[in-house]
This record gives C-alpha cells, sequence and structure tokens, in this order.
C-alpha cells in the first residue's frame, strides 16, 4: 500500500535546537495514526513541517506521492492537507458560517470579477456554498450557531468549528493537535466519537496529537512516540504501551497498569 | 442579497445625477464642500479595505492619490479645451479612469516586494513611497514641479464624486461580502490559519491593495477637477494620515462607519472655521477625545457583516 504522508528523514533544527530528529513517518489512506510524547517532544513541529509552516532543515516529506518541499502552506491545503491548532485559531471577528465558508472557497472557481457582476452564476455558486457550510455545520451540531462571532462560542464548540473548518477544504489527510485539550470527560468521549465518525464518513487519514491516553489508545490503529525529537516507538496502542522506554519518557507507571 | 446590492448602486447613481443636475441652484461653497465630501468617502472606504478589513498598515493612500490625480490633470490639459457635452464627460471619465489604473499598477509595484513585511515595517515602507511621489512630482518640469500644476478645468460635479462613491462602496461591499471576500477578513484575523486554509495571504493583501490603490486614483482625478490646481503638498502625509483617522474612527472595517467618519471629519474643520486659527488645534483635540472616547470607532452600527 503507498503511504499518504511520507516522512523520510526529516529533520529541522532551531539554531542548536534540533526540535525533530530524523523522524521516518508513513500513514497510509484511511488511517487513524497517534503521535504522542513529553511536552517539546517536537509534536507540533512535525505538524508545522508537514503542513508547509517550516520547511526541514534536511529530509523529505512527500503527500500523494508528490514532495511537498516547494509548495506553501495554502497550496498544501489544496493538496489535500488539513489541520487543527493546539491553541485554537478561528477566524475571531468571523461568524461560525463565515470560519467555514472561508474555507469552504477553496475548491471554487468563483474571483473577483463575479463577485462584482454577482449574476445568476454567482448567486447559485453562493448558494451552494451556503448549503455546503449548513450541511457540514449541522453534522456537527453547530448549526444553530451559525451567526454568532466565533470568539464567543464555548472553548469545547470553538475546537469543533475548528475540525469542521479543516473539514471544509475537503482533505485526504486531517492533523489534530491536541483536540481533547481543556475539554471535560463527557466532552472527551463525544470527541472520540466524532473523530472515528469522521475518518468513516469522509474516508480519510487522521493524524492524532494528544496528551489524554484514553483518547489516543481508544481510537487509534498505530501510535509513534517522540522524546526530543527522536521517535522511540512505534506500534499498536497495546505494544506502545508495554514499551519500556515510552513508559520511561512519557507514559509512566501509572498508565502502563492501566 | 445580490439584487439588493446592485439595487443600491443605481438608486445612488441616479440620486447623484439627479441631484447634481440641480446644482446651479446650490451655494457654491457647500457644493464644494459636498464633493469634497464625495471624495473623502471614495478614499476612506477604499483605504478601508487596506487597513481595515485586510487589516494591512498602509501610510501611503495620498501618494495613490497623487499619482491618479496628476495622471488625470495631465490628460485634460492634453486633450486641452473641448466641446461640452456627453463627449467632455467622456474624456472625463477616461482621464479619471487612466489615473486610477496607473495607482493600481503603483499599488502592485509597491505591493509586491513589501506585503511581507508587518505592521510597522509595512506603515514606514507606504509612507516612504508616498514621500517619493511627492519628491518625484516636485522635480517633475512638465507637471509644474513645486509651483504646482494650474488650470486644470473644472470637470468634477456632484454626480461624478457621488456617482463614483457609490460604486466604490459597492465594489468594497461586494467584494467583502461574497465568500471570495471572506478570505479578505481571514487574512486579518490570523494569517497562519488562513493559509492552512488554502487561502493565500499573500494575493489577498496585493489584491486589497491594488483595489484600494485603484480607487484612490479615482479620488485623485476627481480631487484635481474639483480644486482646479495640484501641488505636491497636497498629497503629503498628513493627507494619508486624514484618510487613516478616517478609517480608524469609523471603526476598522466597518464600510457604514466609514463612511460617516468620513462625512463627519470632512464637515467638522467646515464649521470650525469661525475659529479661525485655532481650527486645527480644535479639530486635533476632537479627534484625540473621540478616539479615547470610542476606540472601537465612532459609531455603533454599520457592524461588520456576521452572516
Ligand atoms: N519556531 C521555533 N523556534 C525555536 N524553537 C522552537 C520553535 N518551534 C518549536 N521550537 C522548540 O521545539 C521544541 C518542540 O516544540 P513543539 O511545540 O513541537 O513541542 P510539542 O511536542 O508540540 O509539545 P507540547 O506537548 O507542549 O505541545 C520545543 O523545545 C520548542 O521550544
Ligand atoms: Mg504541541
Amino acid at each position: 500500500m503507498a503511504a499518504l504522508l511520507q516522512l523520510a528523514d526529516v529533520t529541522i533544527r532551531f539554531g542548536g535546537l534540533t526540535a525533530v530528529s530524523s523522524l521516518n513517518l508513513a500513514i497510509g489512506p484511511g488511517e487513524l495514526v497517534g503521535l504522542i510524547g513529553p511536552n517539546g517532544a517536537g509534536k507540533t513541529t512535525a505538524f508545522n513541517l508537514i503542513t508547509g509552516v517550516y520547511q526541514p532543515t534536511s529530509g523529505a516529506i512527500t503527500f500523494n506521492g508528490q514532495s511537498t518541499a516547494r509548495l506553501k502552506a495554502h497550496q498544501l491545503a489544496r493538496c489535500g492537507i488539513a489541520r487543527t491548532f493546539q491553541n485554537i485559531r478561528l477566524f475571531a471577528s468571523l461568524s461560525v458560517f463565515d470560519n467555514v465558508r472561508a474555507a469552504v472557497q477553496l475548491h471554487r472557481p468563483h474571483g473577483i470579477i463575479n463577485a462584482l457582476w454577482r449574476g445568476r452564476g454567482f448567486c447559485e455558486g453562493e448558494a451552494d456554498v451556503t448549503r455546503q457550510v449548513m450541511e457540514l455545520l449541522e453534522i456537527f451540531g453547530l448549526g444553530a450557531a451559525r451567526d454568532q462571532a466565533a470568539r464567543s462560542l464555548p472553548y469545547g464548540d470553538q475546537r469543533r468549528l475548528e475540525i469542521v473548518r479543516a473539514l471544509a477544504t475537503r482533505p485526504k489527510l486531517l492533523l489534530l493537535d491536541e483536540p481533547a485539550a481543556g475539554m471535560n470527560p463527557t466532552e472527551k468521549v463525544e470527541l472520540t466519537r466524532l473523530i472515528r465518525f469522521i475518518q468513516e464518513k469522509f474516508q480519510i487519514s487522521v493524524l492524532l496529537v494528544e496528551h489524554d491516553m484514553r483518547v489516543v489508545m481508544g481510537i487509534c490503529e498505530r501510535v509513534a512516540v517522540l522524546d526530543y525529537g527522536v521517535k522511540i516507538a512505534e506500534g499498536t496502542p497495546e505494544s506502545v504501551r508495554q514499551n519500556q522506554k515510552v513508559i520511561e519518557a512519557y507514559l509512566g507507571d501509572e498508565v502502563a497498569v492501566k | 442579497m445580490q439584487t439588493r446590492a446592485k439595487r443600491f448602486l443605481v438608486l445612488a447613481i441616479l440620486l447623484a445625477a439627479g441631484v447634481s443636475y440641480c446644482s446651479a441652484a446650490f451655494n457654491r461653497y457647500y457644493l464644494g464642500v459636498a464633493i469634497d465630501v464625495g471624495i473623502n468617502i471614495i478614499l476612506a472606504v477604499s483605504l478601508n479595505l487596506i487597513n481595515g478589513h485586510t487589516g494591512q498598515f498602509s501610510l501611503g493612500h495620498a501618494g495613490f492619490m497623487a499619482v491618479g490625480g496628476y495622471t488625470a490633470a495631465a490628460i485634460t490639459l492634453a486633450l486641452g479645451p473641448r466641446a461640452p457635452g456627453l463627449l467632455t464627460g467622456l474624456w472625463f471619465a477616461v482621464a479619471l479612469l487612466a489615473g486610477g489604473l496607473l495607482a493600481a499598477v503603483a499599488g502592485l509595484a509597491v505591493g509586491i516586494p513589501t506585503l511581507r513585511l508587518r505592521g510597522d515595517y509595512l506603515a514606514i515602507v507606504t509612507l516612504g513611497f508616498g514621500e517619493i511621489i511627492r519628491v518625484i512630482l516636485q522635480n517633475m518640469e512638465c507637471v509644474g514641479a513645486a509651483s504646482g500644476l494650474s488650470g486644470i478645468p473644472e470637470r468634477t460635479t456632484l454626480f461624478w464624486a457621488f456617482g463614483l462613491a457609490a460604486v466604490t462602496v459597492y465594489v468594497v461591499g461586494c467584494l467583502v461580502s461574497s465568500t471570495y471576500g471572506r478570505g479578505f477578513i481571514a487574512v486579518h484575523d490570523d494569517e497562519i490559519a488562513a493559509s492552512a486554509s488554502g487561502i493565500n495571504p499573500t494575493r489577498y493583501k496585493v489584491t486589497a491593495f491594488v483595489i484600494g490603490a485603484f480607487f484612490a486614483g479615482i479620488a485623485g482625478g476627481l480631487f484635481a477637477h474639483h480644486k482646479l490646481f495640484l501641488s505636491p503638498t497636497n498629497f503629503d502625509f498628513m493627507k494619508s494620515i486624514d484618510i487613516v483617522v478616517m478609517v480608524i474612527l469609523g471603526g476598522m472595517g466597518r464600510t457604514g462607519g466609514v463612511i460617516l467618519a468620513a462625512i463627519v471629519l470632512t464637515l467638522l474643520p467646515e464649521f470650525l472655521r469661525p475659529f479661525a486659527e485655532y481650527r486645527m488645534i480644535i479639530y486635533s483635540l476632537l479627534i484625540i477625545g473621540l478616539m479615547i472616547a470610542r476606540p472601537q470607532g465612532l459609531f455603533g452600527f454599520g457592524r461588520r457583516k456576521t452572516a
């Protein structure tokens, strides 16, 4: 099976600090992979490398058989990589509806002239956008909040809206950076169900960074562990949980026992 | 929404034409001030696209205005006196359009290399651009250099000023409210999230710059054929600041508020005329007071559309 995303010996240095070191990672189509590790291990940095925010110091990233080296973040989004952010980054002054609308436009041909002329094609296009956006919002239970400002949403809804916005770009790969952070236990259970649902309904691959082991171990088919930028283990949740290096570096004894 | 916008445009232009037709009956002073208001609306609404909606900080609007003003005036002067009538209007339109286009080219030339700069740096570069334009004009003999360009025929009427103000409001409003245009605000709110959502920030910023510069150029052409005399000092950086103040006071990104601010800030100095030499001091104090009292903008309405 050809991997959808392939990282080969990817390294990035910030001055003297090697944030990610010779990372090899492959994600197949439709796979749900977890990426865990202690604070500062380089998980978010790995996301930033995959999404084109940073360029690797060395190594290669291929997505869908294409090297991502020369592509900018917005071009990678067009190729099918979408993400959420550890510290939520919504378009704060836009409404819930418009947050998704801004992302839906990616695959639409319209531009300035259409927007100014406002002919029949434009109106139909806009109606179509509204339909798509509402459909997504309804799936995630945000339909009723459509006209609220994104910044006024409760925290859990903001996280969900970020996921909806990412899905609106119709990705092949979705990167979730600590989606459960700040959620209460009920919300976490809900989120777990949601991620599985997304993966099935939209037929996409998911790479999940998360500190909550119950979420990670519950849904990931495979888990990779980073420590100081180095991948120290990879395998099924079971095998990772029992890995001595992982227990020492990150999980600690109590999780291993559970 | 779509048809409403077009209806607004047609109505506004017809209204401008109608009132303009009767303008001989008006007091010339009031007429002049009214045209100033129209021109300032164009300037403020177009700068609002750059500074308000897209979140850039341009201090170069007077520079773009100068490019458009001098271009349009030079074209009119080169054509010489023509018989009044429809053809005059046509040539005036051509002159304005040429001014707008040249200003847009200037916007592109400034925008592409500078838009990777942020905040204060961009402000400084655009400010520098405006000053360079002014210095160039000051040394260009063919447009009168420092002594200015005089003898420009009077062409700007209420119709032109307010018709084009309506066009500006329509263009900026339609752009920003469309799905495509939500990208301007997305870039303003969070550039990293915008690019992660497939929006090309540079493209949007340059587009905002070019469109903003185009309308500043148009306003410059109207200004030239209204004041009938151009001097490089008309376009110094205080002029840019005046426009920026209108945008800030109008509430950054709120078209309704920015229009009102343009009206109020054009009329205010006129109302203060009786105070003669204290006029500009009072004007400045009022602005400072307003900024302190209402940092979010003068007016609570004309709020950025959320749907
Ligand atoms: N732009 C940058 N410049 C310098 N150092 C950076 C930069 N980005 C990340 N780092 C450093 O790289 C290391 C990895 O950071 P990263 O944010 O990827 O960790 P993380 O695994 O996501 O941690 P957390 O679980 O706390 O989110 C940290 O030491 C961080 O300080
Ligand atoms: Mg992180």
